[in-house]
């Protein structure tokens, strides 16, 4: 499913979640921002907030950290994504005035809420004060658009999207082009194409 | 100093060429080496892409890992200023809103305009290409044939340098000894394509794009190019010599500040400024070409963005090399009394048979390709190798269903991760997070293929553009009006292409990642979406059925030419740029021609 339509779901499953209503009538300093036009400087090297301003506030930051890190945890080969800037980069995502980045916000504060909503619901606290083995026990329930309970396909469709962008902005990093052993993007005098005992493997040479 | 304003620009050329793409980069540049006097008009800003392209900047330094966005589609790095689907400013109207009936307008306001960012495949279209009503009814046939065009084909791939190899191969043209250079080095992936699209009996060889694998020939080169004129030849010489070869790394969509590829700001504008007789105004926006009492074309009429003033230049003839629809868009509005209907519309030919290329795309994952050492696979940027059109036997047998053939474009590798490095796997992963997820991404990363056909569109009556009688754009210059249809032959062959990637992935042990789909019109992406629209004012044999004659030269107006895609009859499988890039040399050395004739 493609999730720029996402909307059409939040907006469908919003009667299971009453905060999300609230939160998307209210005013949104990301819906008046502007965007870096047609004519950007390509050379600068631009950091989250520089060209629009950050948006979540400190509570949806710690647990979009918490989230973040569970999608991709620092294991032997790299970091934690919260470690190289993905709470930053998502932040700048959510913050974007793009109508897909709008309509991403609007899955992702809404995945937020239902989150800690699910926690309190079923442990009695926010989802950011559970104990890792908990916040699993949460996320099992979602991590599968196609295996979700239909009363969670929402919420697995945000956590689908939140697994995209966490993805999406570990493996910009320097760090994540590292776990993934890339060795591209050098000038080279030649390019000799692959290893001959490597293609003799594979049968292709 | 070329690059002219209001009060340098001189008040009478040679000739004016509107546009600096492809089509305008290559007038300006024949003419000028042979010594006309050339106003290029560019309705974008000044671009230099020594100064502006963003070689090795990866994703973490842009804006939302460099995605695109309504401002900047292809991607933050994408070489496109001011340009996109969307134009600020420069609206036009669709007459179908719905899927099959919709033309989407790429645009570039830039100087070189979209050969900044295009994708340099260089394919020559083959002697069927230019006879296609001959060979199976349908269609137009041009008024030139291969023979005609291929000396200029030759021309242009040793001028901007292009590789690929001579396969000989049915309607896929080999060049001249000399003209290609070496193809790169194929990926792991491109090789077992190859390997079991053979299988198959599907042929994969080299592909041929406009990069330099290695430094021109400036030596023998430009004596080919220009014979008996020794100015040309030391301009070019010396030109050469300072494009490098490509050092195997970047997207050539950024742009390339080595100049290790083609686009007309590092190819073809270089020399022709260094001749002298080249003179560039940017931000001109072009509106209408006026006529003199004598019924011949004595000028163009523009908007200067910057202050907002029409002003007015004299030539001797005038190029109008805008882009297909653009062009068409100013003949369309230079009405007067002896053109009610647009200049050069005696016919009511202008803006007919709008074309674009058939475009239809599927992805697979392939285990083969799972876990493979570290490899450096930038290469060429794609497109080491291809798939020509292979079917004319079975085609011609009627075994189709559907005329006209496509190729395929792949690709595959591990390329710069970035945003859909690990999007969207849940399909393979079942949706892991976690520990688990980063195993899955180094498994899956580098291990996937796809596959995008490119097949030929057949002009017909309902495919074209019109002024709107009500928008206007913010210069209050009439915008055009699309109406788009496609026929049961390029829905078929849509489908086909569905079947066709499949069938090869399903060669390689992998799976598709959606079902291949077997209604075309599912399958097909939207009008203008290949961005090869083509067509609007073709080239013919009669005046009454065709907007030019065979050299670009249209009927109406002696001194008018159209060296962009609009001339052509037919849209082949094949690129257009290369073809463009021919005919507008032809048309130019035509010119010059008649200008020591004093005809112009």
């Amino acid at each position: 499913m493609d999730r720029r339509t996402t909307i059409k779901w939040v907006l469908a499953a919003s009667a299971a979640w009453p905060l999300l209503e609230k939160r998307a009538a209210r005013a949104d300093p990301a819906l008046t921002a502007r965007g870096y036009g047609t004519d950007p400087n390509l050379l600068t090297n631009y950091r989250p907030g520089e060209v629009w301003p950050l948006t979540l506030t400190a509570a949806q930051r710690r647990l979009a950290a918490i989230v973040a890190d569970i999608i991709v945890p620092a294991d032997d080969h790299s970091p934690s994504a919260s470690a190289v800037g993905v709470v930053e980069f998502i932040d700048e995502w959510v913050s974007a005035p793009y109508p897909a980045h709008q309509r991403d916000r609007t899955v992702v504060l809404g995945g937020f809420a239902w989150l800690d909503e699910e926690a309190v619901r079923r442990f009695g606290k926010g989802f950011s004060d559970l104990d890792l083995g908990k916040q699993h026990g949460i996320c099992d329930d979602i991590c599968d658009e196609s295996r979700a309970a239909t009363v969670r396909r929402a919420a697995a469709h945000f956590f689908a999207l939140y697994r995209d962008l966490t993805a999406g902005g570990f493996y910009s990093t320097p760090a994540g082009r590292k776990d993934l052993n890339f060795i591209g993007n050098v000038a080279l005098a030649r390019f000799d194409g692959p290893p001959p005992a490597l293609l003799k493997t594979l049968g292709l040479s | 100093m070329p690059f002219v304003t209001a009060k340098t620009q001189k008040n009478h050329y040679d000739v004016i060429v509107v546009g600096s793409g492809a089509a305008g980069g290559q007038s300006a540049y024949t003419l000028c080496m042979d010594g006309a006097k050339v106003l290029m008009l560019e309705a974008g800003r000044n671009y230099s892409p020594e100064s502006e392209t963003p070689m090795f900047q990866t994703p973490d330094m842009a804006p939302l890992g460099a995605e695109g966005t309504p401002e900047k589609p292809f991607g933050f790095y994408d070489a496109t200023v001011d340009g996109g689907w969307d134009v600020p400013g420069e609206p036009y109207v669709r007459a179908s809103e719905e899927d099959a009936g919709r033309f989407e307008w790429w645009r570039a306001r830039m100087l070189g305009g979209r050969t900044n960012h295009w994708g340099r495949i260089s394919l020559r279209n083959g002697p069927y290409d230019f006879k296609p009503h001959s060979r199976d009814g349908l269609g137009i046939d041009w008024p030139i044939g291969y023979e005609d065009v291929a000396p200029y084909y030759d021309k242009v791939e040793l001028l901007i340098g292009v590789y690929g190899s001579n396969e000989g191969l049915e309607n896929t043209p080999n060049s001249s000894p000399g003209c290609l250079l070496p193809p790169p080095r194929p990926l792991v992936s491109d090789l077992l394509i190859a390997q079991r699209a053979k299988r198959l009996r599907i042929p994969v060889i080299p592909g041929h794009r406009a990069v330099l694998t290695q430094p021109l020939d400036f030596r023998r080169s430009p004596a080919r190019l220009h014979p008996g004129n020794a100015t040309a030849q030391k301009i070019l010489a010396e030109d050469m010599r300072h494009r490098a070869a490509c050092l195997w790394a970047t997207p050539c969509g950024r742009g390339c500040a080595i100049r290790a590829n083609y686009q007309s700001t590092t190819v073809h504008l270089p020399p022709a400024l260094m001749s002298g007789n080249l003179d560039i105004a940017t931000d001109a926006m072009v509106y209408e070409v006026t006529l003199g009492s004598d019924g011949r074309a004595n000028g163009v009429s523009f908007v200067d963005r910057l202050s907002g003033k029409q002003r007015h230049v004299g030539a001797r003839a005038v190029i109008l090399a805008a882009s297909a629809c653009e062009s068409v868009r100013i003949l369309l509005n230079s009405k007067n009394a002896q053109f009610p209907n647009g200049l050069a519309n005696s016919s009511g030919k202008v803006g007919r048979y709008l074309m674009d290329t058939v475009g239809s795309g599927l992805s697979g994952q392939i285990p083969l390709l799972e876990n493979l050492p570290p490899l450096n696979e930038d290469a060429a940027d794609g497109h080491q190798m291809y798939v020509p059109w292979w079917l004319y036997q079975e085609q011609h047998a009627g075994k189709l269903g559907f005329a006209r053939g496509y190729h395929i474009e792949f690709g595959g590798g591990k390329r710069m991760p970035g945003y859909g490095t690990g999007a969207g796997l849940e399909w393979l992963t079942g949706g892991s997070y976690g520990a688990k997820f980063k195993e899955d991404v180094r498994r899956y990363y580098g291990s996937f293929v796809w596959f995008d056909g490119r097949g030929e569109m057949i002009p017909n009556d309902q495919s074209y553009c019109e002024i709107d009688p009500k928008v206007k754009d913010k210069w209050g210059i009439p915008v055009l009006r699309f109406h788009w249809q496609w026929s049961a032959h390029e829905l078929g062959q849509a489908a086909h292409m569905q079947k066709t990637f499949a069938d090869i992935i399903d060669a390689m042990g992998g799976k598709p990642r959606d079902p291949p789909k077997t209604d075309g019109a599912k399958a097909i992406a939207p009008g203008g979406s290949i961005i090869h629209e083509v067509g609007g004012a073709i080239m013919g044999s009669d005046p009454k059925t065709s907007v030019t004659n065979p050299w670009c030269q249209t009927w109406d107006v002696d001194n008018l030419f159209i060296t962009d895609g609009a001339v052509f009859a037919s849209n082949a499988d094949k690129n257009p740029t290369l073809t463009i890039m021919a005919l507008a040399w032809r048309a130019a050395d035509h010119i010059l021609e008649r200008m020591r004739r004093k005809e112009l």
